[in-house]
């Protein structure tokens, strides 16, 4: 070896000379043989290898890193892969904006059960004294019974995705 | 000996070889599609696209033939995160949606503890006009013992 320090992960898997200039070394250390052994299985050395010398130095880091996220997808999952959690997070996105229309239905729908609402013989009173209560008027017409019935027409059973990743790579957040 | 596809699928034409009758890869590969092949064997390459199908039952091969394409397209439109920046995307969309969802659901509580207060408070001083009322008849007395006293000739002489 003609650094003298060990071989990365990658080299020592290949059992190859590890050369100064290993494209693998900087994020395949020694220490870690699993991470290297992961990502040849699925995309092998040669591909790796290839995909990394056509980025630039500071986007290598995060290529590895995404290689590696969908490598142990796809061991976890052979059939669907990164896929499986991609159908998975796309389910849960629309349950959750479900829920939020509901909420955000709900809350109109206190909103206008609060605007004030004024008796007949108030609104008499009113209007030979004042000429702004056009809005009293209006909240007399508002029914409860069309605005409630509102928030249930959201509700729907959604299938379960046939192939789910339970621990949807919470993780791995590469991203901040 | 084995016979060979009529038309070799499109991985044994990118690969330039034959394409046996029980070819792994013709059934998810056709020639007519050459791009699929190329763009999976880009990625993952065609030995290992063949390790996994043949390590699979035949009903969930196509399956897995189509999510590897799927991945292979993204990674070849992105080449540094691949399909991986669109799980971030998805992973901050539902921690935007569940934030919206506590804010939410926290101005429904507070609406509602709103409203309970007020009827308490709606409650408290009907109760104290209705007592006040009660008092006043008392004090009066009852209805036909004043209507006597209006008609007394003492007041109406």
């Amino acid at each position: 070896m003609g650094s003298g320090s060990s071989p990365c992960a990658s080299c020592r898997l290949l059992r190859r000379r590890c050369a100064k200039g290993c494209i693998f070394a900087p994020y395949f250390p020694s220490d870690d043989p699993h991470k290297f052994a992961i990502v040849h299985k699925v995309f092998g050395a040669s591909n790796v290898s290839k995909m990394l010398q056509e980025l630039p130095i500071h986007q290598r880091g995060d290529a590895v890193s995404s290689l590696v996220y969908e490598a142990n997808a796809r061991m976890r999952d052979p059939v669907y892969g990164c896929v499986g959690a991609i159908s998975f997070l796309q389910n849960q996105v629309s349950q959750l904006q479900m829920q939020l229309a509901v909420a955000q239905a709900e809350i109109l729908c206190i909103q206008m059960q609060q605007e004030p609402v004024a008796l007949p013989s108030q609104i008499d009173q009113h209007q030979h004294h004042h000429h702004h209560q056009d809005h009293d008027q209006k909240s007399l017409l508002l029914s409860n019974s069309d605005i409630n019935s509102i928030p249930h027409q959201y509700f729907s059973s959604f299938a379960s995705p046939s192939n789910v990743i339970q621990d949807p790579l919470k993780k791995e957040s590469l991203w901040t | 000996m084995i016979s060979n596809n009529p038309t070799r699928c499109a991985a044994c034409r990118f690969l330039r070889r034959r394409c046996p009758q029980d070819c792994v890869l013709a059934p998810y590969f056709p020639s007519s599609n050459p791009e699929r092949f190329a763009c999976v064997h880009k990625i993952f390459g065609a030995g290992n696209i063949t390790k996994m199908l043949e390590q699979l039952p035949v009903h969930l091969r196509e399956a897995a033939a189509d999510s590897m394409f799927y991945e292979a397209s993204l990674r070849v439109e992105d080449p540094v995160y691949g399909c991986v920046r669109i799980i971030s995307q998805l992973q901050h969309h539902i921690l935007e949606a569940q934030s919206e969802i506590l804010k939410t659901n926290g101005q429904i509580a507070s609406y509602i503890a709103q409203q309970q207060l007020q009827q308490q408070q709606q409650n408290v001083v009907d109760g104290a006009s209705y007592q006040q009322d009660m008092q006043i008849s008392e004090y009066l007395g009852v209805g036909s013992d004043v209507q006597t006293l209006a008609n007394d000739s003492y007041f109406h002489p």
